[in-house]
């Protein structure tokens, strides 16, 4: 890795929490999950955030669990705000209140991008394991208008939702929302652990490809619709957090900072902690960061590849996962040796899909389980 | 309860100016400037950031036009074109509107 190929980061992911109200099944946070007490306190963050800015970081995606469960929210937004970092506030959208979205309003917050888990209530109820959660949801897409902050709607896609696409789209617009991410489940973190009851079919995914490219047309220019592609039906990988360790990176509740969401499911990797080290020499300078920076330590058929400079051989915990090797080609690719293997884990899980009701779910919370190795 | 909303298709006396979630900004680190957007940074060229830089809410298509035709010592229906297809292109994408 040499110096002249490094590049200041550009965005951040901040997970403030992993405690949330919801218990999505497929959860991007780490299987094994953080109590309370282990989350940086206030002026830790505020200092992270100020090392970043300094660094180039020039967004700053706050997420979690539910970062308003953070009382200091509006108080770090506001350090955002100052240093002209553009703020991201990532949330369920449970449990807040109208005062608490005006406040973050005049903090600074610039954007806000809200989960909803079905366009109907029940599916919301199902996944979430809230009761309650829809409404909630609708109130808060209603409040952060008001407060005159742009809004992205987030649809989470599998099995049991991926039918409700069209209405998805048709909320989204009904609630004066500027985008809306319809996003294919990665299959990491509580994703794999629950991925027989998550897998769609190729069929209901090829629909939904055609659905979501006519409304894409249909509504240029009135709602940008971004679709994240299903990687278990994918000719090429998506390049993973636009490469490794190459413009964006992560940090856990406790500090740890990661090139991604999933970065621990490799055990061969150490992640540093913010404090420990500053930001700076982190981004630089950790062995986990230069692990799969660049294209050096691509195997074949990624070394060799014409586009290992578009897809940076795709995601490392997924060929961790399914390859059992970190450093091999993402199978997502057609490219891969073991390529096959996506497909009969699709089958698998419409095979699983017909014993059982296909809705047992090991819902995300603390201490459930372990990360699958 | 459907919004009723429609694709903005750029007039010579439309005035576009920038939404409140779309801002430009000097970057110190990389001594360049951007324009930060929802989940997307964007790196205009010189050219570029002369047209948003006109985007005030007040100016029209038409002015602007003259005004950077002025700039850059060219001929305005020259000019007409690139900026015209300029706008449109980010009003579709929503980081400009009229």
């Amino acid at each position: 890795m040499s110096e002249a190929t490094l590049f200041p980061p550009i965005g951040m992911l901040a997970e403030l929490t992993h405690r949330c109200p919801l218990q999505c099944p497929y959860c991007s946070n780490p299987v094994e999950l953080l109590k309370g007490n282990r989350e940086l306190d206030t002026q830790t963050w505020a200092q992270l955030f100020r090392q970043a800015a300094d660094l180039g970081v020039l967004q700053v995606h706050l997420s979690g669990g539910e970062p308003t469960v953070r009382r200091d929210l509006e108080e770090l937004v506001d350090g955002l705000a100052m240093r002209g970092v553009y703020s991201n506030l990532i949330t369920a959208g449970v449990n807040i209140t109208e005062d608490r979205i005006r406040a973050l309003a005049e903090a600074g917050l610039d954007h806000v991008q809200l989960s909803i888990q079905g366009a109907r209530p029940a599916t919301t109820a199902l996944i979430s394991h809230m009761h309650s959660a829809y409404e909630q949801k609708l109130d808060t897409a209603r409040r952060v208008r008001a407060a005159g902050l742009p809004l992205t709607i987030n649809a989470p896609i599998h099995r049991h939702n991926i039918e409700e696409v069209p209405e998805f789209i048709e909320l989204a617009l009904s609630l004066g929302a500027e985008r809306l991410e319809i996003a294919n489940v990665q299959y990491s973190g509580w994703a794999l652990v629950n991925r027989d009851a998550l897998m769609p079919s190729r069929e209901a995914v090829e629909k939904q490809m055609e659905i979501v490219a006519a409304a894409q047309e249909r509504l240029r220019g009135i709602m940008n619709i971004d679709f994240v592609t299903p990687d278990y039906f994918a000719t090429y990988p998506k390049p993973c957090m636009g490469g490794w360790a190459r413009d964006a990176f992560m940090v856990a509740p406790d500090g740890t900072v990661l090139p991604c969401h999933a970065a621990q499911t490799i055990r061969t990797l150490t992640f540093e902690r913010f404090g420990e080290r500053t930001l700076r020499e982190i981004w630089t300078d950790s062995p986990g960061f230069n692990a799969f920076r660049g294209t050096d330590w691509m195997q074949e058929p990624c070394r060799s590849c014409d586009r290992r400079e578009i897809d940076w051989g795709g995601c490392r915990c997924q060929a961790m996962a399914i390859a059992g090797d970190a450093a091999a080609t993402d199978p997502a690719c057609i490219k891969s040796p073991i390529h096959a293997r996506m497909g009969m884990l699709v089958a698998d899980a419409q095979a699983a899909a017909k014993t059982d009701k296909g809705t047992e779910f090991i819902y995300r919370r603390i201490a459930q389980v372990r990360e699958p190795v | 309860m459907i919004a009723l909303r429609e694709r903005s298709i750029i007039s010579p006396d439309a005035t576009p100016s920038l939404p409140g979630h779309v801002r430009i900004q000097y970057d110190p680190v990389r001594q360049a400037w951007a324009v930060l957007s929802p989940e997307k940074v964007f790196w205009p060229n010189e050219v570029s950031l002369d047209i948003l830089r006109h985007c005030d809410g007040q100016t029209t298509v038409a002015g602007i036009i003259s005004a950077l035709a002025l700039e850059y010592d060219a001929a305005e229906e020259d000019v007409a074109a690139d900026v015209t297809a300029f706008l449109q292109e980010w009003t579709d994408k929503l980081l400009v509107k009229t």
